[in-house]
């Protein structure tokens, strides 16, 4: 058994590591280091609280078990899951710190004497407050979660789902859950705990279901977040220096991330939570339908337009993963370098359901980083670029949100498409994308549309450069 | 007067977010999708408070009704841990540079 200062010391130690495993993701090349500072980190906070707690009797046993069960499994799952179900493994991950949270939080408020905590019915005010929070938000992370999982993976439907007086209700129940708490700590009833988490699994559920399917990487960014700010709120039950650390890290991490997407969407974080986007505006859109002439063209004349040129620049975005059409995609891009075409990759901050969604389906098929590049580095090149292959995009390259005030997406920042001298776009139809707006690109002179699945247009294109 | 070990606590967990807000905006955004599935992974130290709770039953009887949820906890933070972890490997992995010689 270690003392209770050395032991805080360790903690520190792994909490330092954990900054330096997201510090390493600073670059490519540092990053796979950070990964092993980062597994160090829990390999020493582990073995800490085994030596922490000294007394390796019969329960010893069972907790090597769970930990073999649990690891198997999240082994097996990391192994086996491809690249493209990325956004719903990261979201069921985020249920799973949010319910294990939630776990030890109920643990602790059974058998406070264990954590140094008090007695039943009678635990340190201070400790309870802590506990209920991280309770809370564990709870809330866990639910909301558990409906972002379902709407990626499509089980659950991805627009939004909305009903009247939606707001006030999620007010009420917010309002509830501070009342709860503060009567939870004056009463130490274990009812008042039991109700306090059911209610926080409710909000968690009715906060997401209204936001729409391509608001997820927002969505996944703000639980990525809550499941920081959650095991914080253990680690100060818990008085667990590297918990606080992580919790603080990851927490801030989330927040970043969110603020990132809600700028990549000129939307406020509000808005967003709020949800409902895609709903409102169908409307607006379905009013002036004209036919307006658009040139559609196939795998030959894509081909040829292709060949032509000498720099091409493709714009990957949420078609393109559904459609698994990135190792397609390089095979093209590696045929047009055979033929001396300069070829990038632009990638808008919003692509895809999470961030970095596209850079890691183009890591995955090869494509080497230093080709992929982002929105504020690329977004001079498409004036002086040939031709625009846009596979699986559509809103964010929507020139509207430049010049129509009224438009929804107006202020966003989008890839400069409009300014290459040709234009092709893959799609399967006209219709328009999830801000539900028609994109004038499909109209332009220069714009050849590609209707057909994505992997199987680059396919024939290849073929036909071939 | 002696100052509450909880605001120790706090000075910790404040400095924390700015080392994070920092560290974080360094982040090259080619690796955010790594980043989130590496902050899940580091966020399950939960399991420490997990073990605790795991070991609090007594050698007659290791499984009590708190000591349920603890195990429960485990399973759940280890999940996460070898999963987070391995699949930010995998994904890492992934990312190479442009071969000079070509």
């Amino acid at each position: 058994m270690i003392s209770a200062n050395l032991s805080a010391i360790f903690y520190l130690i792994s909490g330092v590591l954990f900054i330096l495993a997201l510090r390493g993701l600073s670059s490519p090349e540092t990053s796979r280091q950070g990964n092993l500072f980062g597994i160090l980190g829990m390999v020493i906070a582990i073995s800490v609280t085994f030596l922490s707690i000294g007394s390796f009797s019969s329960g010893f046993i069972f907790v090597l078990i769970f930990i073999l069960v649990g690891g198997l499994i999240g082994a097996f799952i990391a192994y086996k899951i491809p690249m493209t179900a990325m956004p719903e493994l990261v979201a069921g991950f985020h249920s799973l710190v949010g319910l294990a949270a939630v776990f030890v939080a109920i643990s602790a408020f059974l058998n406070p004497v264990a954590f140094n905590l008090g007695s039943p019915g009678n635990i340190k005010l201070g400790s309870l407050i802590e506990m209920s929070i991280g309770a809370t938000v564990g709870a809330i992370t866990f639910s909301g979660s558990v409906i972002a999982f379902l709407k990626l993976q499509g089980i659950m439907s991805g627009s939004p789902i909305t009903f009247k007086g939606q707001h006030p209700l999620n007010a009420l129940i917010l309002i509830s859950i501070v009342v709860l708490i503060y009567l939870l700590c004056s009463s130490q009833s274990s009812g008042l705990f039991w109700t306090l988490l059911s209610v926080s699994f409710l909000i968690g559920f009715l906060l997401i279901i209204p936001i729409g399917g391509a608001d997820m990487p927002v969505v996944i960014s703000m639980l990525n977040s809550y499941s920081g700010w959650a095991a914080a709120g253990i680690g100060f039950t818990l008085e667990n220096t590297a918990l606080i650390i992580t919790g603080a890290l990851v927490g801030s991490s989330g927040a970043i991330l969110s603020y990132i997407m809600c700028k990549g969407m000129n939307r406020s974080f509000f808005n967003v939570i709020l949800g409902g986007f895609g709903a409102t505006e169908q409307s607006s859109s379905s009013q002036n339908k004209e036919q307006k002439p658009v040139k559609s063209g196939n795998a030959d004349d894509a081909a040829f337009l292709m060949k032509n040129a000498s720099s091409v620049i493709i714009v990957p975005g949420y078609g393109m993963a559904v459609a698994q059409a990135q190792h397609a995609l390089r095979e093209l891009v590696d045929t047009l370098k055979k033929n001396d075409i300069k070829v990038s990759y632009a990638i808008h901050p919003v692509a895809g359901r999470m961030p970095g969604h596209m850079n890691v389906l183009l890591a995955e098929a090869n494509v080497p980083y230093d080709e992929v590049f982002e929105l504020e580095e690329i977004n001079n090149d498409f004036a002086n670029a040939d031709v625009a292959f846009v596979i699986g995009a559509n809103d964010v390259t929507n020139p509207v949100a430049k010049t129509d005030p009224q438009s929804p997406i107006y202020g966003m920042p989008i890839l400069d498409v409009e300014k290459c001298k040709s234009i092709l776009f893959v799609k399967r139809s006209l219709s328009p994308g999830y801000a539900g707006i028609d994109n004038d690109l499909f109209y332009k002179e220069n714009t050849l549309m590609l209707f057909a699945d994505a992997k199987k247009m680059t396919e024939e294109i290849t073929k036909a450069i071939n | 007067m002696e100052i509450d070990p909880f605001i120790f606590r706090l000075s910790i967990f404040v400095l924390s977010i700015f080392i994070g807000y920092y560290v974080v905006w360094s982040v090259t955004p080619s690796l955010h999708t790594p980043l989130m599935s590496v902050t899940n992974a580091i966020s399950s130290v939960i399991i420490v408070g997990a073990i605790i709770a795991g070991l609090a039953g007594d050698t007659e009887n290791v499984f009590n009704s708190s000591s349920i949820f603890g195990f429960l906890a485990i399973s759940l933070a280890a999940i996460n841990i070898f999963g987070g972890f391995l699949v930010t490997q995998r994904m890492l992995a992934m990312y190479k540079k442009k071969k000079k010689d070509k």
